[in-house]
């Protein structure tokens, strides 16, 4: 049996949309003493395809992402194959 | 007679609000069960209840969309049903496409209950008859996830289309252009935050939410007997 593909799907609000969350943990960071800026909460999602190749993997992913994973009004994401 | 069909999704907790509401205001009112793939016969409106379908998992609504009833939820919409969708009900629109725009963390990041206070934009729609335009409906809302967002040019195009139905006097959930309710481009499918099932008698606070409902009872009555009589 072929080994599964480990994709790992990253969804991040997208840029110049407001997030309150990321807000949230910036306040929270800061009232810690970290001097940080721009902090963003998005989601990671990891899943194992069965797929011949990296590629129809990624491919794959890619329409997770389109249909599901991600909402394209607000979100963006990134896919990244982990090495076998 | 028109049925109306109240749609339960598992982690559904307005649904026997509506159906309760629906009833009190003369309407044949059925619950279905989300497993189910066909609605009801005679059905005439869709009512897509408030709540926390499937754990809110992912984003709000996102995964009541595959719920098998929705195919038929969306198949009804697309032959000219009347489909109405209340806070998660809403949420679940957007995400299934039937709706624009999508439904966000409020700005505070608090869940808000409490009374607001809404304009209803026209009222030549199946959703607002009822209503005169520029009316002012006092109706609860009781959300996380309530703000409406779509990109600044589809709002334009909305509003240009009469599309944002229902607007807050005040924005309490950081709303893009105070959207408390929209409307699709065909007229037949409504979303909105605020709950009309738990306005529909002034001992309870407000009867304002009866308008809406009423005026989806009227228009699911008047479609039923023309297909009847085709």
């Amino acid at each position: 049996m072929r080994p599964a593909v480990k994709v790992s799907v990253l969804v991040r609000p997208k840029e110049g949309i407001l997030d309150p969350q990321g807000a949230a943990v910036e306040d929270s960071l800061r009232k810690l003493g970290f001097d940080v800026s721009g902090a963003r909460v998005g989601r990671l999602v990891d899943v194992e395809v069965d797929a011949p190749s990296e590629d129809e993997a990624r491919a794959q992913v890619d329409e997770m992402c389109r249909q599901l994973l991600a909402n394209p009004l607000i979100e963006s994401y990134a896919i990244e194959v982990q090495p076998q | 007679m028109s049925v109306v069909a109240v749609v339960q999704f598992p982690g559904s907790n307005d649904d026997h609000d509506a159906h309760w509401a629906l009833k009190a205001l003369g309407a044949d009112a059925r619950l279905v069960w989300h497993a189910e793939t066909e609605l009801p016969h005679r059905t005439g409106a869709v009512v897509l209840p408030g709540g926390f379908s499937y754990g809110d998992y992912l984003r709000c609504g996102a995964i009541a969309r595959f719920a098998p009833i929705m195919d038929a939820v969306t198949r009804f919409a697309s032959d000219g049903g009347l489909v109405l969708g209340t806070c998660n009900g809403f949420q679940i629109l957007c995400e299934a496409g039937l709706l624009p725009g999508v439904l966000r963390p409020n700005a505070s990041l608090r869940f808000i209950c409490r009374d607001v206070a809404v304009r209803v934009v026209r009222n030549d729609t199946p959703f607002t008859s009822r209503c005169t335009p520029g009316q002012r409906l006092v109706i609860p809302i009781k959300h996380g996830e309530g703000a409406w967002y779509a990109p600044p040019e589809l709002v334009e195009e909305l509003e240009a289309n009469g599309q944002l139905l229902l607007r807050y006097e005040e924005t309490p959930n950081g709303a893009v252009a105070d959207v408390a309710g929209v409307i699709n481009e065909r007229g037949n499918v409504m979303g909105l935050m605020p709950h009309p099932e738990h306005a529909v008698d002034p001992l309870l606070g407000s009867g304002d939410g009866a308008l809406i409902l009423a005026s989806l009872l009227d228009a699911a009555r008047e479609r039923t007997d023309a297909l009847l009589t085709a």
